[in-house]
């Protein structure tokens, strides 16, 4: 089969392209126009080949392998279920009611990622806005601990930096770029401005920021390495902007003081709009991991670190969070979909699900799946099979199943697995 | 095949009040006794109860993008109010902003059947209808937010209403929506521009139309799709003390137009004494009464937790100032925009003891129980479990005083409610609560318990505190089927999505899509839902 | 006893792609078996461009290939990924999130020379 398909969906970044034009040959795509090159990547390097699930590094039927897998969740005092960015939301549906049915922990990546973001949002709030508005109306931006330009490559160009838009018809010319970061990157030589801060000192400059948007004394002169008169000037032009957009990154959820430094950032967002508009949106890395956060909370109430042990719905960020958990031994069986965490864990962590009988539900081999009792090789979304993604800024995009592969999908397994269990 | 046999019935549509009857039911729908074979039929006896169609919410807020934003940023509104799961009934989290599984089952447990979603930003509509999957048993169908649309705000600047007409059948389609809601015309858009909106002539920044436009434009487009609700109006000035006028000022500018004002109670306020708004029910209810094409829902306040949510941009900041809780706010491209915050009602609040009391005057003042409903706009005035509680004080004058006597002196002195005495009673509730919201949603299988109504049925306990006898009802049957007995579930069914599609000229997508292309940052392609990604769609007929 | 700097792990464009390409790649691997350096901390304490060094933290050590990067003085940049994933210690202070940003490191020669591919 030789075709076109138009208005398809790239899942990698949580930008979730859904410009992309594919060309197909056979079962592969040979093309991916507009996606940028991991989206390429992505589009056109997958494993098409449809392959049985293993036991052991076996190969067996489908059924024999839900059997184990529901056999491993049954018996498991603690089971883990973990991942599930990079699913769509059918799958992750699933994956929670098959944690409250088992009376298991549930996990997703925002854990090791935006989970803090969570924590702040639930603090002290959030003012946001979709992409078309920064596009349309922002006229200063500000990147705060990210690199759109190495990890959500169309950004700059959809949304924040050139794109033209009703109230920025002159796209780059009509906006302010500042960046705030640690070190120099690719998005920071984009800037107009560009602070750079001492590490673990967000929450501090941040503070400072603050109280120069009040119009407080500040008594210092420098604050993590950025003279006070800078930032005063920046809070000054943050005042007078039209419509101010901040997006931020894992520079403030990985370094020190984690959710109270994207407090910091949300609560100087919240005060900014008492003199105009502001909104921050968080970059969220995977596809789908924003899907995640939406159905585990509509389901469950919480967005991460979920334990179902006693029978109802308990947030537990570091008492039931994946990493925590693993890394006390507190995990007698993982299912992790759409996911790597023994490639992106904590070594002390990742190597306990080396211990454990793990089941993982995933398109590619990963490492996790190297030391998995169970593996499912299943569709990759959007890709083998329709479902939706839930783009950074919450909007919902429909993703197509461009081929009729034969593998099943997450869901369709997690089916399996759910009735078997039940 | 079920019948639910010898019960008191309380059908206002079909003109029964409280009638020994008998209903038979089969294939999920109501039936003539013929039609059965009552051998093999399940009996229920409801012999000396009473019984009702189910309930149905005109306005709701349970599930969605604002709706989820309130939920994960609640946490502490989840604890304490967990309930296990079963071994066929999911778990949940309570509080004001229920888990979805949660919701089905407090509402179906307090036999409600129907649940209408109060506000849908239609470049989220899809999440609304994923999340309405894992809502259990209601039937429900989701209101589109229009009141501040980049398009149709065009179509009014440039005075093309066909194109707005074609815009909105089309819109209504994509979104699989069920109505077109109005949140705040012009001043969800003015907020994006740090503004408002506080007269219906003032203009709309960047687009010279007015609030008042908007209204009409909406109004006229409704009846030409002759589409089964009517506009569902949250208008200007919500919470403000400027709010009854310019409420009356609107029910003026659609004088014999079909409109539905929504939480009225929160739009009902004057200049009181000092700082302390006054209540205004008297006024509104007077204009109400005047507009009989016109149809309201209070939105009672209920002493206690609740959260804020709504499309009122701008309204919800103005809570995040006042109140110092938490806020979201999301804006919408070319759509609408929103906001949460968190709320704690008291009695030694003034201005919370004269919301009270502006929602019961409401009640109370308004003649035709056929055009006011029951609503607390949930989780906005307070949470939708605490209806029997509403019902009670509608029921019981005495009940009400004790509670009256409790608020604050400040907003009982002077205050209208001691002198009204009126009671209602359960026939007026089952029209309040069932009927009249069905009727005015333009579902004609809903809110009566004819031949042909869907079998959403409710069998109460009359007992003499109102409130315990809605909150715990005996039987709710639901599509012919037992979901709940004695106040819990004992089962769970898919409900069904209701939505519209009305006909329009198809030359006009050409127009739109070319507008959406330079608007939004997601394919036209993209935007359009499918009515297999809705849970058991329903189409309802237009026209 | 080797200098103290203060790491921070992340990603980077080679690790991206090298990741589409599979996490048993030479391309992954290379893409993530490296340290990011000042170079004038480089200069400070006489370690190439290309040369091995060990880095320790309380969670463990791993050997890296040097790289000369955009950093400030005092921080290195390593790319996540099996190398930092040995580097970066469990504790999450109750948040469920490793400090994957602004670890105390301990950096160490090991062999002066380039290294081979």
């Amino acid at each position: 089969m030789s075709a076109v398909v138009e208005h398809v969906a790239c899942t990698f970044c949580g930008c979730v392209c859904d410009d992309i034009v594919v060309e197909c040959e056979g079962s592969e795509i040979i093309k991916a126009r507009r996606a940028c090159a991991v989206g390429r990547g992505v589009l056109t390097g997958r494993d098409s080949v449809v392959r049985r699930p293993t036991v052991r590094g076996r190969e067996v039927e489908w059924q024999e392998a839900v059997g184990e897998a529901a056999s491993i969740l049954e018996q498991a005092d603690s089971p883990l279920i973990y991942g599930l960015s990079s699913t769509s939301i059918e799958a992750q549906r699933r994956a929670v009611e098959l944690a409250d049915w088992l009376g298991a922990v549930i996990d997703t990546t925002s854990s090791v990622c935006h989970g803090p973001t969570g924590l702040a949002m639930q603090a002290v709030g959030e003012a946001t806005c979709t992409l078309g508005e920064v596009r349309d109306r922002a006229d200063l931006i500000v990147f705060w601990g990210c690199n759109p330009a190495d990890s959500h490559p169309r950004h700059f160009g959809r949304f924040s930096l050139s794109p033209k838009g009703a109230l920025t018809p002159n796209g780059r010319k009509d906006r302010t770029v500042v960046v705030v970061d640690v070190r120099p990157t690719r998005t920071s030589k984009a800037a107009d401005r560009f602070f750079q801060v001492n590490v673990g000192t967000d929450y501090e400059v941040l503070s400072v920021l603050r109280s120069l948007v009040k119009g407080r004394d500040v008594q210092v002169d420098t604050v993590g390495g950025v003279s006070v008169s800078e930032l005063r000037d920046l809070a000054d032009r943050m005042k007078e902007s039209r419509y101010g957009v901040a997006f931020m990154g894992m520079g403030l959820t990985m370094s020190r003081g984690r959710h109270l430094n994207v407090g910091e950032l949300f609560s100087l967002v919240a005060e900014l709009n008492e003199y105009t508009r502001f909104s921050v949106i968080p970059m969220r890395g995977h596809g789908n991991v924003a899907g995640a956060d939406q159905v585990l909370t509509w389901q469950s109430g919480y967005p991460f670190a979920v334990s179902f042990a006693r029978g109802y719905p308990q947030f537990g960020p570091g008492e039931f969070s994946a990493v925590d958990m693993l890394s006390r031994r507190e995990v007698d069986a993982a299912l992790v979909v759409a996911s790597d965490p023994a490639a992106h864990f904590p070594h002390a962590a990742a190597e306990h699900l080396g211990r454990i009988p793990t089941i993982v539900l995933d398109p590619a081999p990963s490492v996790t799946a190297s030391c998995a009792r169970v593996v499912f090789p299943t569709a990759y979304y959007g890709i083998d099979a329709p479902g939706t993604a839930y783009r950074m800024d919450n909007v919902p995009i429909p993703l197509q199943g461009i081929f009729a592969s034969g593998r099943p999908t997450d869901e369709q397994i997690l089916d399996q697995i759910i009735e078997a269990v039940k | 095949m079920l019948g639910v046999l010898g019960g008191r019935v309380y059908d206002p549509q079909n003109g029964i009040a409280g009638e020994v009857r008998d209903i038979w039911v089969k294939d999920g729908r109501v039936v003539s006794p013929e039609e059965v074979d009552q051998e093999q039929a399940e009996i229920i006896d409801a012999s000396g109860l009473v019984v009702m169609p189910g309930g149905v919410d005109i306005h709701s807020h349970i599930v969605g993008a604002k709706v989820n934003a309130g939920r994960k940023f609640r946490p502490e509104d989840h604890r304490g109010n967990e309930r296990e799961r079963t071994e066929t009934l999911r778990s949940g989290v309570g509080g004001t902003v229920p888990t979805t599984h949660l919701t089905g089952y407090l509402y179906a447990e307090m036999g409600y059947t129907t649940v209408m979603e109060a506000a849908t930003a239609p470049l989220v509509a899809r999440h609304t209808h994923e999340e309405l999957a894992d809502v259990p048993i209601l039937d429900s169908g989701a209101f589109i937010t229009l009141g501040n649309n980049h398009f149709l705000m065009k179509c009014i600047r440039d005075g093309r209403q066909e194109t707005a007409r074609d815009y909105v059948a089309w819109l209504l389609g994509a979104t699989k929506g069920y109505a077109i809601k109005i949140v705040n015309p012009g001043g969800v858009e003015n907020w994006k521009w740090h503004s408002n909106v506080s007269e219906l002539d003032d203009e709309v920044i960047g687009f010279g139309v007015t609030p008042r436009q908007i209204l009409e434009m909406l109004a006229w487009i409704n009846e030409e799709l002759g589409l089964p609700h009517v506009p569902h109006i949250h208008g200007i000035n919500l919470g403000r003390s400027s709010s009854a006028r310019t409420t009356i000022e609107a029910m003026a500018t659609l004088d014999g137009r079909r409109a539905h004002f929504c939480h009225l109670q929160f739009l009902s306020y004057g200049e009181g004494k000092g700082s302390l708004q006054a209540s205004e029910a008297a006024a509104v209810a007077e204009a109400v009464n005047s507009h009989p094409s016109m149809t309201v829902d209070v939105g009672q306040l209920v002493f206690g937790s609740a959260t804020t949510m709504t499309s009122d941009g701008p309204l919800q900041h103005n809570m995040h100032q006042m109140t110092r809780n938490k806020w979201l706010n999301d804006d919408v491209e070319s759509e609408t925009g929103g906001g949460v915050v968190p709320a704690l009602y008291k009695r030694t609040n003034p201005i919370n003891s004269v919301m009270w009391l502006t929602g019961m005057e409401l009640f109370l003042l308004i003649d035709d129980p056929w055009r006011v409903f029951l609503t607390t706009d949930h989780p906005n005035a307070g949470c939708f479990t605490y209806y029997p509680q509403v019902i009670r004080l509608l029921m019981d004058r005495g009940y009400r005083r004790q509670v009256f006597e409790s608020i604050h002196a400040r907003a009982r002195k002077g205050a209208l409610l001691p002198e009204l005495d009126r009671e209602y009673s359960l026939h007026e509730i089952a029209i309040i609560s069932r009927a009249g919201p069905a009727r005015a949603l333009g579902l004609k299988n809903k809110g009566h318990l004819g031949i042909g109504a869907d079998a959403d049925i409710t069998v109460y306990e009359d007992v003499g505190n109102k409130e315990q006898m809605f909150a715990k009802p005996r039987y709710v049957i639901k599509a012919g089927v037992l979901v709940a007995r004695d106040g819990t579930v004992v089962e769970e069914r898919p409900g069904r999505t209701l939505y519209v599609a009305p006909p329009y000229d198809d030359e006009s997508e050409k127009n739109i899509r070319e507008y959406f292309n330079q608007a939004y940052t997601i394919s036209f392609d993209n935007y359009s839902i499918g009515a297999d990604s809705l849970r058991h769609a329903e189409r309802i007929g237009c026209g | 006893m080797g200098a103290l700097l203060t790491l921070i792990t992340g990603r980077t464009r080679e690790q991206a792609i090298g990741m589409h390409k599979g996490k048993g790649s030479s391309e992954y691997r290379r893409a993530t078996s490296l340290v990011q350096m000042n170079p004038d901390d480089m200069e400070r304490l006489e370690i190439e461009d290309g040369s091995l060094v060990q880095l320790r933290t309380e969670a463990g050590q791993v050997e890296l290939v040097v790289e000369v990067g955009s950093l400030p003085p005092g921080l290195v940049f390593v790319p996540m990924g099996p190398s930092a994933n040995v580097l970066v210690a469990v504790e999450t202070e109750g948040t469920g999130m490793p400090s994957f940003k602004g670890i105390e490191v301990e950096l160490v020669p090991t062999m002066s020379g380039n290294v081979g591919s």
